[in-house]
């Protein structure tokens, strides 16, 4: 712990209650580590702690559904308050889901909070699992963390499609439908599948109590399991930080738990509250009495899931009709590819992608402070491309509404988005690493000559310069946090006794090396002022800065595209780098 | 972020969070649903003298595409047997006369009088028969079954306007229009007369007394109030999402950096 700064002392009543409890359970030590737990201080890392929060109000609201929730199929004719649906046959389920919101006091106020803080648990995962992607915080030894993420996420979604179908109105019957179509397209079993999750041709009368035991029992539990294993792993690695002065991989500098943290956390949890009683208070959400109760014949135009399933309903639409014939069997691939295939590769990439780029690096050491996104080029390119492709997609799951608005025919959107979901995310791939090397670029040039100042004088010689301003130590520390990816040797390179290194033999060691050259594409910063390198071959032309004297004539360093940073290259003699890439 | 991280300390800052918030609130504000105009016509008493005059206003402004006769033509269909209520229905829409033949005729101020308008659906009625213009009675929701109203809409017509007659988009180019300003007449014509893609519901589909049971539910939908707060322009979903994502992550998100940016002094 490096920051000793700020001890404060907690409250006598605190202090009391503290030593009545140890003199019982001998918690003190624990507790005291606990409050001197060292929170840093950057805002993203406060997105799991949106989730967690509208994790803990879906519990309460939810709670409070379910005391006035009925979860039955059974016929009805409601002749409730709402009395636009007077005499409508309808589930109970429903029904009692219009008495929720009109009958119970404060029930629709609690449906709106229930469903906005499940929109926005999964919007917070969403944010949260990117910002931990984008600055490498899932390399070892998180990586355990961000596999029970992923499970978590796909969990969330799980839990929001069956909150979704419990109310039987029209949406989430249409949802139900939907599933039942992706179950029937399973070869051979999908009909008897079906019939044994439905208890029958659908709808029957067993899904809903069946769904409902899942919301409110199966996948919560399990939500809160994994959460709980989540923090506390997270606890007992520490955190990860954002690179800067004095930060290194052995220390965390941020605010202790008590007083400051707490303080914090505990009024953002209020934060996240007063948001989502806000939202729920002046935006309306599933208004169901408008939907009706479903009914298998019914379907409206516009049926969209919540946000966090419209990739799925993307991929639906966006899917060509095909089916085989075989031996009988219909296999459904129009519904099964886009059902199981995207999705799948999405959070199964994902799920890998650490060890794949363990085994591309060759870096196995444990990482406690982030990367920049830019200084990890490949990852932050593979990242976007993902985000690109996943918004495509959730784009084309809205095609009907965006041609409806925008005046653009449906079709045509939905060739737009074959195309794209190919063409986009290469695009953005390509784009965004050119950018993080023109970044790195000016990275290095902002370390080895300073800010420009936009001063001009005139040398002896009758030469002008322009004035550079070294830049803060702050910042310097930000920059010169860049760690050097490390080339494997070039395939099939011998070592020093002339055998070829094991690693690079074979197909996969051919394989692991073209990886290896694409992830440590880099613009090696040079060390403190030793104007070591020219301005890169080709890309120098970015300077513009004719009147600027670099020293010329030192090594070139490879710069350009494809080119591999050799080991070594490198030199960061000033001390002020933090911490060291082994540990 | 380093522009934020600069000015985050700034004294300013906690009010530009409290502005921003309340712009993001905004973006809920955008979408507001119309109401249509709910007046009943009452149907035309057809005399001799009327068709006449129908027909001369046909000649003028009809016939171009339509043919003389209202026999029909390369450009347009025949009118012989379409009804009264189709040009009552077409024409008080604003869709005839057209302007240029396009994917839809969309719905526009209509350029006639009601009185004219008349005129020609009478003459286009003494044509052939097809479907009369209704009378107030025949459109009026009073005593109208809305449940029932809501039971046939989810099966007829939702498909293509969607349960809360947000409209939706048809393929090739085609959709169907949402359903916040026809007018009782209107929406009883619509379905009398089937026009373009929308299919025909004929009393045989669809009974007379269901049709009023319909009208009731499509007129009392857009009319009632939205319990939750604002309505997110009833597109489902989709605007939903939008809301969470700007409203509530981008909420707080500022709501984050505001708390981060704090820093304790250092000791
Ligand atoms: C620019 C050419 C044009 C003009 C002028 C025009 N129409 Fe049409 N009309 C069309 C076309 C094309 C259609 C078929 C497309 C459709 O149904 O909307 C049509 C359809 C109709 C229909 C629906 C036919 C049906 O079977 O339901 C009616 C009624 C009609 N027109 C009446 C009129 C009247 C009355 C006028 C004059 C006030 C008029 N039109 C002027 C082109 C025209
Ligand atoms: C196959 C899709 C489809 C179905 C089903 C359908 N409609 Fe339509 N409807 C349309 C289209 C397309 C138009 C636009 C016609 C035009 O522009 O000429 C339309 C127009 C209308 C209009 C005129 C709207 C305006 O503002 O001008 C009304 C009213 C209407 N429909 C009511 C109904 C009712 C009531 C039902 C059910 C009984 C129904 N529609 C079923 C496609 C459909
Ligand atoms: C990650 C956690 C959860 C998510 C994402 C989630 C999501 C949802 C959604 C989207 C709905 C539909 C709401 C609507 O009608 O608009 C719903 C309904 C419901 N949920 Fe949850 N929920 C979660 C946890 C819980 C828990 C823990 C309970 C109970 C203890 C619960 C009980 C209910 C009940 C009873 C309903 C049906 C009542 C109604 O629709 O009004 N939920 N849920």
């Amino acid at each position: 712990m490096s920051s000793q700064d700020g001890q404060a002392v907690p409250p006598k009543a605190l202090t009391g209650l503290g030593g009545f409890l140890d003199d019982r359970f001998r918690g003190a030590r624990g507790v005291r580590t606990f409050f001197k737990k060292i929170f840093p201080d950057h805002w993203t890392f406060l997105l799991g702690e949106i989730a967690l929060y509208s994790f803990i109000i879906l519990l309460l609201t939810g709670t409070f559904l379910a005391l006035f929730f009925k979860p039955s199929m059974t016929d009805v004719i409601y002749h409730g308050t709402y009395t636009r649906l007077d005499g409508v046959r309808m589930s109970e389920a429903y029904a009692s889901t219009l008495n929720i919101s009109f009958d119970v006091r404060g029930g629709l106020l609690m449906r709106q909070i229930h469903h906005w803080a499940a929109d926005l648990f999964m919007a917070a995962i969403f944010a949260h699992m990117l910002r931990i992607f984008f600055t490498g915080a899932y390399r070892k030894p998180r990586d355990v963390n961000w596999l029970i993420g992923i499970v978590l996420l796909t969990l969330g979604m799980l839990e929001g499609l069956f909150g979704y179908s419990l109310p039987d109105d029209l949406l989430s019957g249409t949802g139900l439908r939907i599933l039942e179509g992706v179950i029937l397209g399973i070869p051979i079993v999908g009909t008897y599948l079906s019939f044994f999750l439905f208890g029958g041709q659908f709808p029957g009368n067993d899904i809903i109590p069946r769904l409902y035991v899942i919301h409110v029992l199966l996948i919560p539990g399990l939500i809160l399991g994994l959460i709980a294993a989540h923090l506390f792993i997270m606890f007992h690695q520490k955190h990860t930080q954002m690179p800067g002065k004095g930060r290194t991989e052995k220390n965390v500098v941020g605010a202790p738990m008590y007083p400051y943290f707490m303080a914090k956390t505990g009024a953002f949890f209020f934060f996240v509250f007063g948001v989502l009683a806000l939202l729920s208070t002046v935006a309306q959400i599933n208004p169901i009495w408008l939907y009706g109760p479903y009914n298998p014949v019914s379907i409206s135009a516009g049926s969209q899931p919540d946000f966090y399933m419209g990739f799925l309903e993307g991929t639906l639409r966006i899917s060509p009709s095909w089916t085989w014939d075989l031996a009988g069997h219909t296999v459904a691939w129009n519904v099964l590819f886009p059902a199981l295939v995207p999705l799948g590769l999405l959070l199964t990439g994902a799920a890998l992608w650490p060890f794949i780029e363990r085994w591309a690096t060759g870096d196995y050491a444990e990482h406690n402070v982030n990367d920049r996104p830019r200084n990890a080029p490949t990852r932050t390119a593979i990242g976007v491309a993902a985000v690109a492709f996943y918004s495509i997609m959730l784009l084309e799951g809205a095609n009907d509404l965006i041609a409806d608005h925008l005046d653009i025919p449906l079709y045509t959107i939905t060739w737009i988005a074959r195309f794209a979901v190919f063409l986009g995310p290469a695009l953005a791939y390509f784009l965004t690493k050119r950018i993080c090397l023109g970044l790195q670029r000016k990275d290095r040039d902002l370390l080895e000559h300073g800010l420009e100042t936009g001063i001009i004088r005139q040398m002896p010689d009758g030469e002008f310069v322009e004035i550079h301003r070294p830049v803060s130590e702050e910042k310097r520390a930000v920059l010169l946090s860049k760690k050097e990816p490390v080339a494997l040797p070039a395939p099939g390179a011998a070592d020093e006794n002339d055998i070829p290194a094991p690693a690079t033999r074979g197909l996969a060691g051919k394989l692991r090396a073209t990886a290896n050259r694409v992830i440590t594409e880099s613009v090696p910063l040079t060390g403190g002022n030793g104007h070591g390198n020219g301005h890169g071959n080709g890309h120098g032309g970015s300077h513009g800065d004719e009147a600027e004297r670099a020293a010329v004539g030192a090594p070139h360093s490879p710069v350009a595209d494809g080119d591999v940073a050799a080991p070594g290259t490198v030199a960061r003699d000033n001390g002020q780098q933090s911490g060291d890439a082994g540990s | 972020m380093s522009w934020i991280t600069a000015r985050r300390r700034h004294r300013a800052s906690g009010y530009a969070v409290v502005l921003l918030g309340l712009a993001a609130i905004a973006v809920m504000y955008a979408s507001v649903t119309g109401q249509g105009s709910q007046a009943a016509a009452s149907a035309p008493s057809v005399s001799g003298q009327s068709i006449a005059e129908g027909k001369f206003l046909f000649s003028q402004d009809c016939s171009s595409c339509h043919g003389l006769e209202a026999q029909g033509t390369s450009l347009a269909p025949s009118l012989i047997g379409a009804g009264a209520a189709a040009v009552d229905f077409q024409m008080s829409t604003g869709r005839m006369p057209a302007k240029e033949p396009g994917a839809e005729m969309d719905r526009r101020p209509d350029v006639f009088s009601q009185k004219q308008i008349y005129e020609i659906a009478s003459y286009i009625g003494s044509l052939g028969g097809g479907p009369a213009i209704p009378d107030a009675a025949q459109v009026s929701s009073s005593g109208a079954n809305v449940g029932l109203g809501q039971e046939l809409f989810a099966a007829n017509c939702a498909a293509c306007h969607s349960i809360d007659g947000a409209g939706g988009a048809l393929t090739y180019g085609k959709y169907a229009p949402a359903l916040s300003q026809a007018t009782p007449t209107q929406i009883y014509e619509a379905m009398q007369t089937g026009p373009e893609a929308m299919p025909v519901f004929d009393d045989g589909a669809v009974t007379p007394s269901e049709k009023r049971d319909i009208i009731a539910y499509v007129t009392g939908t857009r009319s009632e109030p939205n319990p939750g707060g604002f309505s997110l322009g009833r597109i489902g979903p989709v605007t939903e999402g939008i809301v969470a994502w700007i409203g509530g992550i981008g909420l707080l998100v500022l709501a984050a950096m505001w708390i981060t940016a704090k820093r304790r002094e250092e000791a």
